[in-house]
């Protein structure tokens, strides 16, 4: 990259250099963004392409595996219908996700606090996980019925676990001499807590919103597919039975943004409540 | 100094750590006193018990035997008339520069306006102008732990412990923060109680330093250094500089710390 033959002709001042030197690298870092966002989106391009031309050349049958074009069509067609299925099961996900919140984070407090009420829970608690807790969405169908609450409990159970888990790690993992330096500044143990032991902890509990907000949605649709008349998930059972995969499709596909979106609302959460962190490194969250 | 008080005694110390292979004498009946405003280095082989004196002189942790008393007044819980140093830097990352130090202010409900214009002349004091709203992880090692001497600073506290400050850092940095730490010491006449490996350190900033024997951790002699003050890097090289570092060397060969 190096421009060697005008360098040796006339000596630039190192002003010049610098000059030089910014700009390439501004340039290259423009363009290791631009390659960031137009590979993926070619390698996007040429998997659908490959799918739209096979389908097609191939004859498979649309209710096997519909190309890209026809889910597209199905999604503009039915693009009411998913939006208001959407919104059921994204109010069944941020309730879940809520309760999870709730219940996760003052559970992990009085694990944390309590050596007591630690020793009692935590392996409880721990052991509980072993459970599939899909396995408990019928049984939930049958305590709750069919509306909102059964879905709302099955996103918790699953999404809740992680919340704990992680603020639990977040609260204990810190520095001896963090500690030490709170008692020789004569902090109250609530001010250690407020002002060094919870920020230092904020890390360990974002990763779990972040892996939580994705198991909701999976909670979510588990309870819709077992016991719903609405949602997302009721809809692809909908699509499943009349064979209509190209809806099919359209749901999933509504399923994702809705799961990116949630995501990406938890992270932009993080971002803003810690500042000072480059970037939300990648964390063991990432869908 | 004879005539000035005490401030810090430590009396008949001893620590002992229960272990699987049976009891661990981390501290042997230790024994020194500190003057105000004097400069103590302890110095000493890894493992000779020296961070756990200071720990237990600060109040964070408890001795097995024997007491500390601060004026008089026997110690039984952690000590906040301190500044702490340890050696890690132990900012936190989620704080600037500037309230890193404020951290210190906010916990002692100091004046913050006060304390804000002092945590500044304290940082610029290391060279650290500029840099008051940069948050650690873009600050190199030795900038972080004269943060953190600001820190132990701010509240202009009578007592200083530093727990081997330095020894992360290169030696050019820490020609710099040994010159700093005289000057701003000397200043404000704080009593500094320094942990270190290093022997040059020691002699450099030191009123009086207490050389330890390999575990368990005894005092071997006190050494008083009666070098005139400010201490400059040239004195470095002057034979009193030599003499005494030499004194300290043969203690270390003569309890197989060191072979020749």
């Amino acid at each position: 990259m190096v421009d060697m033959a005008s360098g040796s002709q006339t000596l630039l001042s190192i002003e010049q250099v610098e000059q030089r030197v910014q700009e390439q690298t501004r340039a290259k870092r423009a363009r290791d963004r631009r390659a960031e966002l137009i590979y993926p989106i070619l390698a996007s391009a040429v998997l659908l392409a490959i799918w739209e031309f096979g389908t097609r050349a191939l004859h498979v049958p649309v209710y096997l595996l519909p190309p890209p074009s026809s889910i597209l069509a199905a999604t503009v067609e039915n693009w009411q219908l998913l939006l208001r299925e959407s919104w059921i099961t994204a109010i069944e996900i941020l309730a879940g996700y809520a309760v999870s919140i709730l219940v996760g984070i003052p559970l992990a407090l009085a694990i944390f606090q309590s050596p007591v009420f630690s020793k009692s829970v935590y392996p409880l608690l721990i052991s509980s996980q072993a459970m599939p807790k899909v396995a408990v969405a019928p049984l939930f169908v049958v305590w709750f019925g069919f509306g909102l609450m059964p879905k709302v409990l099955i996103a918790f159970l699953i999404a809740f676990f992680p919340i704990v888990i992680n603020t639990v790690m977040g609260l204990e993992s810190i520095e001896r001499e963090k500690i030490y330096l709170a008692q020789s500044m004569g902090l109250s143990s609530f001010d250690t807590f407020r002002l060094i032991r919870l920020p230092n902890a904020l890390p360990s509990i974002f990763a779990g919103l972040k892996i939580s907000i994705t198991l909701a949605v999976v909670g979510a649709v588990v309870g819709e597919f077992v016991g719903g008349d609405g949602g997302l998930g009721y809809q692809l059972m909908v699509a499943n039975g009349s064979m209509n995969t190209p809806l099919l499709f359209a749901g999933i596909l509504a399923l994702t943004v809705l799961g990116v979106l949630a995501f990406w609302m938890v992270e932009v959460v993080e971002r803003l409540s810690m500042p000072h962190q480059e970037k939300a490194s990648g964390s063991a969250g990432s869908p | 100094m004879p005539e000035t008080p005490v401030y810090l005694e430590v009396d008949n110390l001893s620590k002992v750590y229960a272990s699987e292979d049976g009891p661990v004498r981390a501290l042997d009946r230790v024994s020194l006193k500190q003057q105000r405003g004097e400069f103590v280095s302890i110095v000493g082989p890894s493992g000779c018990g020296k961070s756990t004196l200071l720990m237990i002189a600060a109040g964070l942790a408890s001795s097995s035997e024997g007491r500390v008393l601060v004026e008089s007044k026997v110690v039984n819980a952690a000590r906040t008339d301190l500044g702490m140093v340890f050696q890690s830097h132990v900012l936190l990352e989620w704080r600037t520069a500037l309230e890193n130090v404020m951290l210190q202010a906010v916990a002692r409900k100091m004046d913050l306006k006060v304390a804000e214009r002092r945590a500044r002349e304290l940082l610029a004091a290391v060279g650290l102008s500029g840099f008051e709203n940069k948050y650690p992880r873009s600050l190199s090692g030795g900038m972080k732990q004269r943060v953190s001497i600001c820190r132990a600073l701010i509240h202009d506290p009578p007592h200083l412990l530093m727990d081997e400050p330095f020894g992360a850092l290169d030696s050019l940095t820490r020609d710099q923060l040994v010159l700093d730490l005289q000057r701003i010491c000397s200043e404000r006449s704080t009593a500094v109680l320094f942990i270190t490996h290093s022997i040059a350190e020691a002699v450099f900033l030191s009123d009086r330093i207490v050389v330890m024997t390999p575990r368990p951790g005894k005092i071997d002699r006190i050494i008083d250094i009666s070098l005139p003050r400010p201490r400059t890097l040239a004195m470095r090289e002057s034979p009193e500089f030599a003499r005494y570092s030499r004194e300290i060397l043969e203690v270390f060969l003569a309890r197989g710390v060191l072979k020749e």
